[in-house]
């Protein structure tokens, strides 16, 4: 079931997946030693990975590879 | 950026020669293979795949993944450690490689009449309550006959009403996520939009 309301809602900062996959190492890295400052410094990644489903599950997958190092 | 210890020693060992190259690249092969296993692994639970299948998506995804890294490696600026920038090409070859695996058929227009009526269920309305959605889906299914465009339209239709997985239509439009998603953002902006200014949704946020 999806939420009308909420999937319709779009974030002007999103940057799309182009730019989220381009920059998804730096942000992961950068999430790992400070979420905040990560945020901070991209919030147009951190406003696409709320709204895009697939970006977001390769980024769980970047942090879960991370974790296991 | 200067490279730190570690990504320093993962690029000046891949572009060396002889042994230590083949070192490299076997502990590079071993990397990827063990974090492509770990996140077929992780994604398991959404795609019905048997073990062996799975085992070989990884396989070729860890392969895929090698071949980005070496072909970028000369690109590489240390913007992150070297692991996590490999990383990255195991996630985008995983999600790529699941998405071509539920290829079914090309997404048609225009939507028919069963489409409409299954339109409420996808958004939680059940028909008990129909009284208080009516002119909602009356208004949403106005919107996206005259707000949206064809493109818009069908991949609309392909991702909310039947469900197919975002990569998936990447492989059936021939196009890029990107451009995917760009078009169900300008669908979703559009559509509320239109419902905002008919007074069914609010503007602010909830
Ligand atoms: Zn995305």
């Amino acid at each position: 079931m999806i939420d009308l309301d909420a999937f319709l809602r779009t974030d002007p900062q999103d940057v799309g997946c182009g730019e989220a996959t381009e920059l998804l190492h730096v942000y992961a890295d950068l999430h790992l030693a400070d979420p905040e400052e990560a945020a901070r410094r991209y919030p147009g990644i951190l406003a696409h990975l709320r709204a895009c489903g697939p970006c977001s599950t390769d980024f769980d997958g970047l942090i879960a590879a991370l974790h296991e190092e | 950026m200067p490279l730190d210890e570690i990504s320093a020693r993962w690029v000046a060992d891949l572009q060396a020669t002889g042994a230590v190259r083949e070192d490299a690249h076997a502990r590079l092969h071993d990397l990827l293979l063990r974090a492509a296993r770990a996140e077929v692994g992780r994604r398991s639970g959404r795609v019905r795949l048997s073990g062996v299948e799975l085992d070989d998506l990884a396989y070729q995804a860890a392969a895929d993944a090698m071949l980005a890294v070496l072909g970028k490696l000369a690109g590489f600026r240390g913007e992150s450690r070297f692991t996590t920038w490999a990383y990255k090409f195991v996630m985008l070859e995983v999600s790529a490689k699941i998405g071509r695996h539920f290829w079914t058929r090309k997404p048609t227009l225009p939507l028919d009449e069963a489409d409409w009526e299954r339109i409420p269920a996808r958004f939680g309305l059940s028909s008990e309550n129909e009284a208080e959605w009516r002119e909602l889906m009356d208004a949403f299914r106005h919107s996206m006959e005259h707000e949206l465009n064809e493109r818009q339209r069908l991949i609309f239709k392909a991702i909310v009403l039947d469900g197919v997985p975002l990569d998936t239509l990447c492989v059936e439009l021939s196009t890029n996520r990107n451009a995917i998603y760009k078009n169900l953002y300008d669908a979703r902006r559009k559509l509320r939009a239109a419902l905002v200014a008919k007074g069914h949704l609010s503007e602010d946020a909830s």
